[in-house]
C-alpha cells in the first residue's frame, strides 16, 4: 500500500482507496508486550499485582494509540484510544465483582454445614455450634410479609394506571408518586414503619410485620413499573375482541389482559423480591435482632440474614473469628438467595411466556 | 373508548365492574395514603426532635445535622465521580462495542453487581478494600500532602470517607450503567449509519449521534445513581470510621459520618429523645433524596416531550 503512495499517481487506477490500517492482530500484540513490560518492570522495581496491572494498561493504552497515531493519523489515534479506555474501565469495573465473589466464597464455603442451616445462635458462646437457622425463618417470614402486602397493592395500582386512569389526573399522580417511592432510601423507609408502630404500640417497638412495612414500601413501586411496563404491552385488539363478545371489562382484565402478561409480572415480582431480601438498614431499625427462633410475625424482635450479617460482623464476640466465619456464611448464603431469585425470575419468564399458538 | 362502554353498559348491571375498578382505585389511593404516611409520621416523630436536640445533645438540630449532611454530599459526590465515567464506559462497551454475542452476558454480569446486597459490600469494604487502599493513602500523604484532600496522616486501616466513596461507586455502578445502557442503544440506527457512512471512526459516530441523542437521559441516570448513593447505609455504617468532624481530608481517621451511617449506628441503642433526633435527620435526608430525584425526572421528562416532537 505503501508503495502506491510513493509513486506519483499517474492514473486514477492506481489511487489508494483506504488509509493504512492497523493490522487485525495489533490490539493482542501491543497487549502481549504491555503485559510483558509491566510485569518485568514490577518484577525488577518490585511492585504488587495491582501496581502491575496498572502499569500494564497504561502502556497497552499508550503503545496502541501511539502506533495507530503514527500509521492512521490522529483521527485512528483517537478513536483506538477511546476503544482501548472504554474496554479497560468496562474491566476495571469488573475487578471489584471478581474480588468481592472470591472473599466471600474462600471465606464462606468453610462455615456451611448442615448445622449451620438448622441450629440457632441461642446460648452459642465461642466455637460452639451456632447458626442460621433463626435468621433464614425471619427473613422468609418478613419477606414473605413484604410480598403479601406488596404484590396485591402494586398488581391494582399498575391495573389502575394502564387499564382505568389512561388520562384521569389521578393516574398521572400516581405515576409521579411511584416515581419518589422508588427513591425512598431504605432507613426512611425502616424510620417511617418504626414511627408509625411507636403511635400504635408505644416506644421501643420491635417487630418483624414492621419489617414486612418497610420492605413492602420499597417494593411496591418495583412490582407498580413490572406491571405496568408488561399491561401496557397486551394488545388493544385483545381487550377489543373481549369487549365486543360481550365480556364485562373486570372478566376481560382478569381471564385475558393478566394471563397475556402473566409471565412478565411474575419476572418482576421475582426480581422486586430479590431487591428487597437484601435490605439491612430497615429491618435493623424495626426488626430488631436476637439470637432466638421467633415465628410470630407480630410480637417480639426477629432476626434476619443481613441483620445477622452486620452483628456477626462487627461483635462476633470472642475469638471474633467464629463469629467473622459465620458472618461469611451468612452472606454467601444470601448472595446464594438473591442469585436464584434472579435465575428463577428468568426461568419464570420463559416457562409462563404466552403461547402463541404456532 | 373504555368509558363509553361502560356508560351504555350502565353501571347497575355490571356489580362485578364497578368492584373491581374500586378495588383498583384503592390500591392507588394505599399508596397515595403511604406516601403522605412517610411525610406526616417521620414530621410526627421528627419534630420533636429537632425543638428538643437542644436540651438532648447541647446544640442546636442544624449543628447536630450539619456535619452529617457534608459527609453525606461528600461520600456521594466522591462516589460519582468514580462511578460516572466508569459506568459510561461500561453501558458503551454493552450497547456498542462488544460483539453481539458477548454483550448480553456482560450485561448480565453488571446486573450482578446490582444483585450483591448492600451488607456484604460493607464487610467486604472492611476485610478487602479498605486494607489494599492503604499503600496508596500512605503515598498520597506523602507526595501531595499539599493538596488538601490526600493532608494526611493516612489510615491504617483504611477505614476512611474515600473507601466508603468507592464503595458506594461500586454500588451505584450498575444502576448508572443500565438506564445508560437503554438510552445509547436507542441511538437511531440511520443517524449513526449516516455517521460512519460519512467516513467517521466509530468513537467519531459515537460522539457525534450517540452523546447528543442521550446527554438528558446520561444526566438524570447519574443523578439517580446519586439519589441511591445519598441513601445508602449499610456500606458506609460498615466502612466509615466515622468522628463526625467537616473536613476536607478524605484519607485519615478522622471522617465526617453520614445522615444514613449515623441512623443505623446510634438507633438500635436509642432511646427517648435520641430517637426523635434519629427520626429528624432521617426526614432531612428524606428530602435531599426527594429534591435529588425530582430534577432527576424533571431532566429525563422534559427530554422525553423533546425527542417526542
Amino acid at each position: 500500500m505503501t508503495q502506491t503512495l510513493e509513486k506519483p499517481s499517474a492514473s486514477r487506477d492506481a489511487m489508494p482507496l483506504s488509509g493504512p490500517r492497523l493490522p487485525a492482530a495489533a490490539p493482542y500484540v501491543v497487549g502481549v508486550a504491555a503485559l510483558a513490560v509491566g510485569v518485568g518492570v514490577g518484577l525488577i522495581l518490585g511492585g504488587g499485582v495491582i501496581a502491575m496491572g496498572v502499569l500494564a494498561a497504561v502502556t497497552f493504552i499508550v503503545g496502541l494509540t501511539v502506533w495507530a497515531w503514527a500509521l492512521e493519523g490522529r483521527r485512528g489515534g483517537v478513536d483506538r484510544l477511546a476503544t482501548s479506555v472504554v474496554w479497560s474501565a468496562f474491566l476495571v469495573a469488573l475487578v471489584p465483582l471478581l474480588s468481592l465473589v472470591w472473599t466471600v466464597l474462600s471465606n464462606g464455603l468453610p462455615a456451611l454445614s448442615p448445622e449451620f442451616f438448622t441450629y440457632s445462635m441461642r446460648g452459642v458462646i465461642g466455637d460452639e455450634q451456632g447458626g442460621i437457622y433463626h435468621a433464614l425463618i425471619g427473613t422468609l417470614l418478613i419477606t414473605l410479609g413484604a410480598a403479601v402486602i406488596s404484590i396485591p397493592v402494586g398488581v391494582m395500582t399498575a391495573i389502575y394506571i394502564v387499564e382505568y386512569g389512561r388520562t384521569a389526573k389521578l393516574a398521572k399522580a400516581i405515576t409521579f408518586l411511584v416515581d419518589v417511592m422508588t427513591g425512598i432510601p431504605s432507613i426512611v423507609a425502616g424510620l417511617f414503619a418504626y414511627a408509625l408502630f411507636v403511635l400504635i404500640f408505644g416506644p421501643g417497638i420491635r417487630m418483624g410485620f414492621g419489617g414486612s412495612v418497610a420492605l413492602s414500601l420499597l417494593m411496591i413501586p418495583i412490582v407498580v413499573r413490572a406491571t405496568e411496563e408488561m399491561l401496557k404491552l397486551v394488545p388493544d385488539e385483545l381487550r377489543e375482541a373481549a369487549y365486543a363478545l360481550g365480556v364485562p371489562k373486570w372478566r376481560t382484565i382478569v381471564k385475558v389482559v393478566l394471563p397475556t402478561s402473566l409471565s412478565g409480572i411474575l419476572t418482576g415480582v421475582t426480581l422486586a423480591v430479590a431487591r428487597v431480601i437484601g435490605e439491612t438498614a430497615p429491618l435493623l431499625i424495626i426488626a430488631g435482632s436476637t439470637d432466638s427462633v421467633n415465628f410470630n410475625l407480630f410480637a417480639d424482635r426477629m432476626q434476619t440474614l443481613p441483620v445477622f450479617i452486620y452483628y456477626s460482623y462487627t461483635q462476633p464476640g470472642v475469638p471474633p473469628e467464629f463469629g467473622q466465619e459465620r458472618a461469611w456464611g451468612a452472606a454467601l448464603v444470601l448472595i446464594a438467595i438473591v442469585m436464584g431469585l434472579n435465575l428463577l425470575a428468568r426461568l419464570v419468564g420463559k416457562i409462563f411466556a404466552p403461547k402463541t399458538g404456532r | 373508548m373504555s368509558t363509553t362502554i361502560d356508560e351504555a353498559r350502565g353501571a347497575g348491571r355490571r356489580p362485578g365492574d364497578a368492584i373491581f375498578k374500586g378495588t383498583a382505585v384503592g390500591a392507588a389511593l394505599v399508596i397515595l395514603l403511604a406516601l403522605a404516611g412517610v411525610a406526616v409520621f417521620l414530621l410526627y416523630e421528627g419534630v420533636p426532635g429537632i425543638l428538643g436536640a437542644r436540651e438532648e445533645t447541647g446544640s442546636s438540630f442544624v449543628a447536630y445535622v450539619w456535619p452529617l449532611v457534608y459527609g453525606t454530599l461528600v461520600a456521594a459526590v466522591i462516589a460519582l465521580v468514580i462511578a460516572t465515567p466508569l459506568a459510561f464506559a461500561m453501558a458503551l462497551v454493552i450497547s456498542h462495542y462488544a460483539p453481539k454475542r458477548l454483550a448480553k452476558p456482560l450485561g448480565y454480569i453488571v446486573d450482578l453487581l446490582a444483585a450483591v446486597p448492600s451488607v456484604v459490600y460493607g464487610v467486604w469494604g472492611i476485610t478487602v478494600l479498605g486494607p489494599q487502599l492503604v499503600p496508596m493513602y500512605r503515598w498520597l500523604a506523602e507526595t501531595v500532602p499539599w493538596i488538601p484532600f490526600f493532608a494526611g496522616p493516612a489510615s491504617t486501616t483504611g477505614r476512611t470517607i474515600f473507601t466508603a466513596g468507592v464503595v458506594l461507586a461500586i454500588m451505584v455502578l450498575p444502576i448508572v450503567t443500565a438506564i445508560c445502557r437503554e438510552i445509547f442503544a436507542q441511538t437511531p440506527t440511520l443517524h449513526q449509519e449516516a455517521a460512519l457512512a460519512l467516513g467517521a471512526t466509530r468513537w467519531e459516530m459515537i460522539r457525534m449521534t450517540v452523546f447528543p441523542y442521550a446527554r438528558s437521559g446520561m444526566i438524570s441516570a447519574v443523578m439517580l445513581g446519586l439519589g441511591r448513593a445519598l441513601g445508602e447505609t449499610m456500606a458506609v455504617a460498615l466502612v466509615l470510621s466515622a468522628s463526625g468532624v467537616i473536613t476536607l481530608n478524605f484519607i485519615s481517621n478522622t471522617n465526617p459520618s453520614t445522615i444514613a451511617a449515623n441512623i443505623a449506628l446510634r438507633f438500635p441503642e436509642a432511646t427517648g429523645l435520641a430517637v426523635n433526633i434519629l427520626i429528624a435527620s432521617g426526614l432531612v435526608l428524606f428530602a435531599i433524596t426527594f429534591a435529588v430525584n425530582f430534577a432527576a425526572r424533571a431532566i429525563a421528562g422534559r427530554s422525553a416531550r423533546r425527542m417526542s416532537r
